[in-house]
């Protein structure tokens, strides 16, 4: 019996192989985006987690020295010998590489290649010549050494691990270590840390890597992309399923009177649905292979520029991303075929078994449609006022954009019933209450548009307001003409003598490594300058701040130093042993993963008299940073230790570029999938609706006619969908900029609005739209005469 | 003793070896000194460590007991496992340091590990004054006589001092104690006469504790034949003043090679070679899904001895990176007592 029943189920689908197709491509579509984006998300985090299981970030507490320097080993043994169970770490840079030795005895359990429980090769690790550890691309930028090279694809890009002893070696810093990991569990009866020796602070551990915590906001967006293609495609298949159920009424109710139980033609078109899941999934799994190979370079160059994290540009297959690429395709067909296959284990044996068509949906039904729209859109506002966190911000996105949806073909079918009622002439009347008779077949496609377009203006909003926001920001950052770094004393004397003549100020740049109110921060000095008073803006500041500044009676700090330590204006802040000072001003950093603070510069070299300054900004007007550089290389400065404030710009904004080409590509990917699905839709209606057609064809519009209501009608509906796409795009942009980018960057951003933008993209989704609904007016118009009149003879 | 336990040692180059049960302690031992017969001990050099040998550990077991009578055990161990037979200053140091301490109480049994290297003063032992130490754990004292002992975890601590109340005593041949029928020996001596006392601190509280405490020396560089695959090690004090300690290496499930030493409260020795001790488990206990013997009867009948040694806590399972089982037991028979049991390859 079994095999029958297949064969007559599956004779549908080789009748409708057009549904089959959307079914299938609807699927595989889902799953290529959803499953490129999480290919991209995976291979970035496991980027991260290598670099922090390497360094133990976020996993454990640290010990380092307040002023940044090195710890003695010393100290080290110190604390050990006192009952702290720390490791210590070195870490330095050896040909461009980052190098960090551990000590695999002492090292807190999993960190490094080398560990006890596994029982590796210690012996080798420790002794003699040494090992290290890295990727082939790092050993190729390392060159030869003495320890012996070995591959290891799970430590992070562009890092090198060895052991402690073998690091110091390496880089001539014996006897000091940089900072001491802290073992989460700690013996009984320890002394304090001032108790053993002076100057260690303890830093507490972040929870989830730095890197990790800062690129969140950017893997939330694709995240959010994912997720967005994922529901747009699942509406195509919800509709194809649909249909197709509704479709094969009659086979079901045939092949149930002739004895199969309902249980069982159940489980077999569960089987069906399976296969399908199955060879789409495996298909979109493939797709989402080469969409996340061909973005993930972008991605890798975007994170490395914006966040300073390393992430490689090769792609990996992961077994666990295979198999959730397929458990999403198969978990989306259920969710797409639950309805259907609820339905039709409830339809009576003997029901009707004509199709339904598009009638209209039951009021019951509308009403709960309303009903949760309502709901979620005012969650999303109580979300928005009183909630805070990563999570909430994302219940915010998720609650707004479904509750619109929802809303959508209700306020589609209100306005077009007031254009009828205003409508004119038995053709304006038909065209208007015909286009909301066909709202419910239409309502998910046009939801999928609503979407991809919302999602557009939203995320084209945030990507133009943060490029806006970063051009000041560069602006403000980069006032010298011309930058210059120089190696010692001998060449920053005979910098200064060549270019002090020339220039109109120069910028002494000096800045150490300190903990600031806890976190790891950078503190630089300022020199009391016009350029500075100028161009410098504050989001929060006392009067005249750098007045106070050059008085050496306050300190400026970035904004993520302001968030993540909370500290308002006029909150002291030490910046050095012994020194504290009132924040007195604090601006945006954009780009920067960690805290900085500015004081003066007078005070920085009391404070800090070992710090000489390498960098230098030089103020010259534009047309001499040529002759200057020139002058400058003659005296024997080298030219790549120069760099002049247009290239920096233009370096800055190419990488910020570069990361939104990810987003371009993901746009354009998700409004292609809405038009697919508009027309889907409308090719799955245009059988059902001959039967409409025939009678006002018979009435005396021409066919050329009809398919020109038709293709006037799609339009009219993406216009009417754009209209409201743009204040949720909007409403998105708002949410992204000012709740999501809070709460995963530490900044705000300021929105800025581009209505040539908008235009573009409505123009965009109506041409989406047009070229969506051309085929199927196409078809209409050439209808032969004979099919039409079908409808009336077929009803006598 | 704790031959065994120099395989943790091991774990450090390869954990086949130890996959394949104690046959890595077979290797032979290229470089490293080998133990011969006649060596003449010379104190306190030899208290200090000998990195020429691949092997070596302070081994301290104490029976203790409160104001109340209530027993407890308590273990206090420093390994030294080298990669090479050589020791310098500096991280490449290819000696390696790893310490064990325990606690058993009636109820509960906390153990904790250490591991660190050699050559940056992270742990070590010298001879003069006497400590062997490893972070804030020491063995030390003006002398081997008179030391003070500490050491703690997360869960525990202990502070204790031990005095010496009887001569240094050495086992096998003045010292040369040989491990299997193929040769494999090590130097080996013991101080199984310290009166200890001091505080533990445990979750059930600190507790002031008074008892004995036995310390063996030992050091080697391939103690165990490549067929032994755990062995039953036992220390018991009896309460007439006598010792017995006893060991069975065992083969597969056979006893395997035998040894025991009868020490009389002056400290004098008397060795027996294989086949004169015997040791046979009564009754065995589920250990976390291992099964474990916890009750065995032990035989010697050159000095008339036929007891019953019981663990005071079946779960004395040493849960750190080269599992063993080791906790105080009581003894009873032909002669009463307490003492301590080790016991390795039954996990």
């Amino acid at each position: 019996m079994t095999p029958t029943v297949l064969r007559a189920l599956f004779s549908h689908w080789r009748r409708n192989k057009l549904q089959l197709f959307t079914l299938l491509a609807g699927l595989a579509l889902a799953t290529a985006l959803w499953s490129g984006v999480q290919a991209i998300n995976a291979e970035a985090r496991a980027s991260y987690d290598a670099a922090a299981a390497t360094l133990g970030e976020g996993q454990f507490d640290q010990i380092v020295r307040a002023d940044g320097e090195p710890i003695a080993q010393a100290d080290y043994i110190a604390l050990r010998r006192a009952g702290w169970l720390v490791s210590p770490v070195v870490e330095g840079r050896l040909n461009g590489q980052r190098l960090v030795g551990l000590d695999p005895l002492t090292a807190p359990g999993g960190l490094g290649p080398v560990t006890l429980e596994e029982g590796s090769d210690v012996s080798a690790f420790v002794t003699g010549a040494g090992q290290v550890f890295a990727q082939a691309a790092t050993f190729a930028a390392l060159g030869p050494t003495e320890a012996t090279q070995v591959i290891s694809p799970d430590v992070a890009p562009g890092t090198i691990l060895t052991d402690i002893g073998v690091a110091q070696r390496l880089l001539g810093a014996e006897g000091q270590v940089q900072r001491l990991l802290v073992a989460p569990d700690q013996p009984l009866g320890q002394p304090s840390l001032d108790e053993i020796t002076d100057g260690l602070v303890r830093q507490v551990a972040q929870g989830g890597s730095d890197v990790g915590r800062l690129t969140d906001s950017f893997h939330l967006n694709l995240t959010a992309f994912g997720f967005l293609s994922f529901a747009v495609g699942i509406f195509i298949v919800n509709g194809a399923i649909g249909l197709a159920f509704e479709q094969r009424r009659s086979v079901v109710r045939t092949m149930r009177a002739l004895g199969v139980p309902l249980n069982w033609l159940i489980l077999l078109m569960c089987f069906e649905l399976l296969l399908f899941a199955v060879i789409a999934g495996a298909i979109g799994v493939a797709l989402g292979y080469v969409i996340a190979a061909s973005l993930l370079p972008d991605v890798a160059a975007t994170l490395r520029g914006l966040y300073g994290a390393d992430v490689g540009g090769t792609l990996q297959i992961r077994p666990a991303w295979w198999l959730s690429g397929m458990a999403i395709a198969v978990g989306g067909t259920a969710l797409a075929a639950g309805a259907a296959l609820w339905k039709l284990a409830r339809m009576p044996l003997l029901a009707a078994a004509q199709p339904r068509a598009w009638a209209l949906s039951g009021g019951k039904a509308l009403f709960w449609q309303a009903g949760a729209a309502v709901g979620l859109l005012l969650m999303s506002v109580l979300l928005g006022v009183f909630a805070s966190g990563i999570a909430a911000g994302f219940g915010l996105l998720a609650s707004l954009l479904i509750g619109a949806a929802l809303a959508l073909p209700l306020i589609l079918s209100a306005i077009l019933s007031v254009a009828r009622k205003l409508a004119r002439g038995p053709v304006a009347q038909w065209f208007w209450a015909d286009t909301r008779q066909q709202l419910p077949g239409l309502s998910l496609a046009l939801m999928a548009l609503l979407l991809a377009m919302s999602a557009n203006v939203g995320v084209s909003t945030m990507v133009s307001s943060f490029r806006l926001t970063f051009v000041g920001f560069l602006d403000q950052v980069l006032n010298a003409e011309l930058y210059v770094y120089t190696a010692d004393e001998a060449e920053t004397a005979t910098f200064l003598q060549v270019a002090e003549p020339l220039a109109n100020a120069i910028l002494p740049l000096m800045s150490t490594d300190r903990s600031i109110a806890s976190l790891p921060a950078e503190l630089f000095s300022a020199r009391d300058e016009q350029t500075y008073r100028d161009n410098w803006t504050f989001l929060q500041s006392v009067s005249q701040p750098w007045d106070v500044l050059a008085r050496g009676e306050g300190v400026l700090i970035n904004e993520q130093l302001f968030r993540r330590a909370d500290l308002a204006l006029g909150a002291m802040v030490e910046v050095a042993e012994g020194v504290t000072l009132p924040v007195i001003g604090i601006y945006g950093d954009y780009g920067n993963p960690i805290g900085q603070a500015i004081i003066t510069e007078e005070l920085f070299q009391t404070l800090y008299p070992e710090v000489q300054p390498t960098r230098f900004g030089v103020r010259i007007p534009a047309e001499e940073v040529q002759s200057l550089r020139t002058a400058l290389k003659e005296a024997g400065l080298a030219d790549a230790n120069m760099i002049d404030q247009a290239g920096i710009k233009a370096f800055s904004l190419e990488v910020f570029d570069r990361t939104f080409t990810v987003t371009t590509a993901l746009n354009i990917l998700t409004l292609a999938v809405a038009g697919f699905a508009i027309l889907m839709s409308l090719l799955t209606l245009a059988a059902l609706r001959v039967p409409q057609l025939a009678p006002i064809w018979a009435l005396g519009i021409t066919r050329r006619q009809l398919g020109f209501y038709e293709l006037c009608r799609a339009m009219l509906l993406a216009v009417l969908t754009a209209a409201v796409a743009l204040p949720l795009g909007l409403a998105l942009a708002w949410v992204l900029l000012s709740v999501i980018n809070v709460e995963a960057f530490g900044w705000k951003l300021p929105m800025f609005v581009f209505p040539a933008e908008y235009l573009r993209l409505g123009l965009f989704a109506l041409v989406a739209a047009c070229i969506a609904s051309a085929w199927p007016a196409i078809r209409l118009a050439r209808t032969p005469p004979a099919h039409l009149l079908k409808v009336f003879s077929n009803e006598r | 003793m704790n031959v065994k336990l120099a395989a943790a040692g091991f774990v450090l180059w390869s954990t086949s070896a130890w996959a394949q049960g104690f046959a890595g302690l077979g290797q032979t031992s290229e470089g490293f000194s080998d133990p011969t017969p006649g060596y003449s001990f010379v104190f306190p050099d030899d208290h200090a460590a000998h990195p020429e040998y691949r092997i070596e550990w302070w081994y301290l077991t104490a029976n203790l007991a409160d104001e109340h009578g209530t027993p407890y055990g308590l273990q206090w161990t420093l390994f030294r496992s080298a990669l090479a037979p050589r020791a310098t200053d500096g991280w490449d140091s290819p000696q390696i340091w790893m310490a064990h301490a325990a606690v058993t109480t009636p109820d509960g049994h906390y153990v904790t590990e250490r591991f660190a290297r050699d050559g940056v003063g992270q742990a070590g032992v010298t001879a003069t004054p006497f400590e062997a130490w490893i972070d804030e754990w020491h063995l030390r004292g003006s002398s081997f006589d008179t030391m003070e002992m500490r050491a703690g975890g997360p869960e525990f601590s202990f502070d204790m001092s031990l005095v010496a109340s009887g001569p240094l005593v050495f086992h096998g041949d003045e010292g040369f104690s040989v491990k299997s029928g193929e040769g494999q020996a090590s130097y080996y001596y013991s101080q199984p006469f310290f009166d200890i006392s001091g505080t533990l601190e445990t979750p059930e509280g600190r507790i002031a504790v008074t008892g004995n405490a036995w310390l063996d020396r030992e050091w080697s560089s391939a103690p165990l034949s490549e067929n032994q695959t755990g062995w039953d090690w036992f220390s018991l004090s009896f309460e007439d003043g006598t010792k017995l300690m006893g060991f069975q290496v065992r083969e597969g499930a056979d006893a395997g090679y035998t040894y025991a030493s009868w020490i009389e409260p002056d400290g004098a020795l008397t060795p027996y070679a294989n086949g004169a001790f015997r040791a046979e488990p009564l009754r065995t206990s589920d250990v976390g899904g291992r099964d474990v013997p916890t009750e065995w009867r032990v035989v010697l009948t050159e000095q008339g001895i036929d007891v019953t040694v019981t663990a005071l806590n079946n779960d004395a399972w040493m849960d750190v990176s080269v599992p063993y089982w080791e906790g105080p037991v009581r003894v009873s028979g032909s002669h009463d007592g307490v003492g301590y049991l080790e016991m390795t390859g039954y996990e």
